[in-house]
C-alpha cells in the first residue's frame, strides 16, 4: 500500500486536471456515487460522526495491524468527500494516521469544506478517524 | 398610482441596492445573490455609518453620567427606544425592553414572568412550527415548574389548525406562545384572532415577530398581545441587539431577570430596591452602538411606504413560487394562504446540503438545514430544506438565477 503522503499527491495531480469547479464538484459526485456502502448494522447512533448537518456514518476495522474504514452520507457531496478520505487513510497503520498531515484538501480547492463550522463536517471527519486511529493503539 | 406622502422615497429597487454594499460584492467570481434574508439581513449604509459615528464621535457608558459623552450617548440610545416604540406602535417607552434579541426576550419571559406565574400542572400552547428558541426555553421552565407543554398541530400546508387550538385552550393553559411568521414555511399565523381567542379566557400570549419586524407592520396594541419579541438583525439592524416589549402591568409585576449595574436604584447589603421599567430588565451596560445602530435601521425602513416593500415583496414571493414550482421533482414545503416571501423546498433525492453547496459555488446565498425547526422537520419527515428568503432589496433576475442554479444542481446531482 502506498503511503498516505503518495496517496495525496496523486489526487492533487488528478484534481489539476480540472479546469473549473463544476468538473471537480462532478468528479467528487461520481465518487459520492461510486462509495462502497456502509453494511447497515453499522448505521446507528454508534457510528455517526457528530457536527454534521447531512447523516454521516464511519466505521473502522482493524487488519494485520492496518485500519480499513468504510462510510456513508445521505447527502451525495459529503459522500465523495469521504470517499476521498478513505482512499487516503484506509488500509493505513494507526500510527501513520495520527502522524498524517492532510494538505491534499487545501491543495485541490476545497479549503472552504474543512472549517470546524462547515456544513459537511469533513474536519469532524479527519478527527474522528484520527480518533478510531488512537483508540486503535489502546 | 398610489398616493405616496412627499416624505417618503420611492420605492425604485436598484437605488436602495446602492445602499448596501455586500449586494454588489462577489462570491466564488460571481455577483452575489443574497437569498438568506430570514437567518439575517444585510445592513444599509445608514447602519454602518451610524455605529461609525457613534464609536468615533461619542462613544460613551449610558445613564447617570455627568459629562458631554455620556449624556449624548444616552440620549440617542432613549431616542431609539422611543424609535422601537413607534415602530410596534407600543403605548408606552417603559414597554421596550432591550436584549441581546429574540432568543433572550423569550427566554427573559420564561425566566423572569414564568418562573413567578407558573405553577405545577399548568400549560404552555406552543404550534409545531415553532423556531427552537420558543420551544427550548418553555421546555426548560415545564421541567423545573412540572408543567407540560403542549403543541398545535398544523396542515399539511403549513398552516394551524385553528379548531384544534381552540380545543387545547383548557382552564390549565397559562401562555400561549407562537410566532408570527414560520421562519422555515413563512406562514403569516392569525395572531389577531390567537390572541383574542386565548384572552377570552384569560391566557397570556406571547409573539415571536423575529421574522414579522422585517415583513409586516407591527402594531401591538391592535394586536393586543401581551409580550412581543423580536431581533435587530432581522430588521437591517447590527446583531446582538433585541427587543422584549411586554404590557406594562405585566412587566412591573415580573421580577428582574438578571442582577447587577443599571437595573438598581438603591443597593445595600440587606436589599436592593430595583429601578424603574424598563431598567430592571435591563442590567450591565447594555448594547449601546447595537441599540442606536436599530435605531437608524428603524429610521431607514421607515424612509419607505411599508405597504410598497410588503406589495414589492410578495411580488417577488409570487414570481419566485410559479418559477420554482414548473422545475420537475421541487417539492415546496409550506404553501399557507397567506405566507411571507420565502420559499422552503428540496428536490427529488437530493440531499438539501448537496443542492445548497451547488447553489454556493454559484453565488447564490440560500440556508439548508433544519432552520432550528427540528421538530418541524421531523413532523414532515425530512432531514431539512433549502430555503430562500426575498427582502425588497432582491429583484427577480435574482429569483432568475436562482432558478438556473437549482436546474444545475439537479443536473449535477442526480
Amino acid at each position: 500500500m502506498e503511503s498516505i503522503e503518495k496517496i495525496q499527491e496523486e489526487i492533487i495531480s488528478e484534481f489539476e486536471l480540472f479546469s473549473d469547479w463544476t468538473e471537480k464538484y462532478e468528479y467528487i459526485i461520481e465518487l459520492g456515487k461510486k462509495l462502497p456502502l456502509i453494511s447497515n448494522e453499522y448505521k446507528n447512533e454508534n457510528h455517526k460522526v457528530n457536527g454534521c448537518v447531512s447523516q454521516v456514518w464511519l466505521n473502522s476495522e482493524i487488519k494485520d495491524g492496518k485500519i480499513f474504514f468504510t462510510a456513508d452520507s445521505d447527502a451525495i457531496i459529503t459522500k465523495g468527500l469521504i470517499s476521498l478520505l478513505i482512499r487516503v487513510f484506509s488500509n493505513q497503520k494507526a500510527e501513520d494516521i495520527i502522524n498524517s498531515n492532510i494538505e491534499f484538501i487545501e491543495k485541490i480547492g476545497l479549503k472552504e469544506h474543512l472549517s470546524p463550522t462547515r456544513a459537511n463536517g469533513l474536519f469532524s471527519m479527519i478527527n474522528t478517524i484520527k480518533t478510531e486511529a488512537k483508540k486503535s493503539l489502546y | 398610482m398610489k398616493n405616496i406622502s412627499p416624505d417618503k422615497i420611492l420605492f425604485d429597487v436598484e437605488k436602495i441596492r446602492k445602499n448596501f454594499s455586500t449586494l454588489n460584492s462577489k462570491v466564488n467570481d460571481k455577483p452575489l445573490v443574497y437569498f438568506d434574508n430570514a437567518a439575517t439581513t444585510q445592513k444599509p449604509e445608514s447602519v454602518i455609518n451610524t455605529l461609525v459615528q457613534y464609536y468615533e464621535e461619542y462613544n460613551s457608558n449610558v445613564h447617570r453620567g455627568i459629562h458631554y459623552l455620556s449624556n449624548k450617548a444616552s440620549a440617542e440610545f432613549e431616542n431609539s427606544r422611543l424609535k422601537v416604540k413607534d415602530f410596534i406602535n407600543a403605548g408606552f417607552r417603559e414597554e421596550i425592553v432591550f436584549t441581546r434579541g429574540t432568543t433572550e426576550s423569550i427566554n427573559l419571559l420564561t425566566y423572569s414572568y414564568g418562573d413567578t406565574f407558573l405553577n405545577e400542572g399548568d400549560e404552555i400552547l406552543i404550534s409545531t412550527m415553532e423556531h427552537h428558541s420558543n420551544i427550548v426555553p418553555w421546555q426548560i421552565l415545564c421541567e423545573k415548574k412540572k408543567a407540560k407543554l403542549k403543541i398545535i398541530p398544523i396542515t399539511a400546508k403549513g398552516e394551524i389548525i385553528f379548531d384544534e387550538y381552540i380545543k387545547l385552550l383548557n382552564e390549565k393553559v397559562k401562555i400561549v406562545s407562537v410566532a408570527y411568521i414560520s421562519n422555515s414555511l413563512g406562514t403569516i399565523n392569525p395572531v389577531e384572532e390567537i390572541i383574542n381567542e386565548a384572552h377570552k379566557r384569560n391566557i397570556k400570549v406571547v409573539i415571536d415577530a423575529a421574522q414579522a419586524a422585517p415583513h409586516l407592520k407591527i402594531d401591538v396594541q391592535k394586536l393586543n398581545c401581551d409580550f412581543l419579541a423580536f431581533s435587530g438583525h432581522k430588521v437591517f439592524g447590527p446583531t446582538g441587539i433585541g427587543v422584549l416589549y411586554g404590557k406594562k402591568e405585566l412587566l412591573e409585576a415580573m421580577p428582574p431577570f438578571q442582577g447587577g449595574g443599571e437595573m438598581i436604584k438603591n443597593v445595600t447589603f440587606e436589599k436592593t430596591i430595583y429601578n424603574d421599567l424598563p431598567y430592571k430588565f435591563e442590567a450591565g451596560t447594555p448594547d449601546i452602538s447595537g441599540a442606536i445602530g436599530l435605531g437608524a435601521a428603524i429610521d431607514y425602513i421607515n424612509s419607505f411606504e411599508r405597504e410598497n416593500i410588503i406589495e414589492y415583496e410578495n411580488e417577488l414571493l409570487e414570481y419566485a413560487t410559479e418559477k420554482l414550482q414548473r422545475i420537475n421533482g421541487l417539492k415546496i414545503f409550506g404553501n399557507a394562504q397567506n405566507k411571507a416571501s420565502l420559499i422552503s423546498f428540496n428536490l427529488d433525492g437530493i440531499h438539501p446540503t448537496d443542492t445548497g453547496m451547488i447553489l454556493d459555488k454559484l453565488g447564490i446565498a440560500v440556508r439548508t438545514g433544519h432552520h432550528c425547526n427540528q421538530p418541524l422537520m421531523d413532523w414532515y419527515g425530512i432531514p431539512g430544506t433549502v430555503r430562500a428568503s426575498f427582502c425588497f432589496y432582491n429583484i427577480k433576475e435574482e429569483i432568475d438565477i436562482l432558478e438556473k442554479g437549482i436546474i444545475q444542481s439537479i443536473k449535477m446531482l442526480r
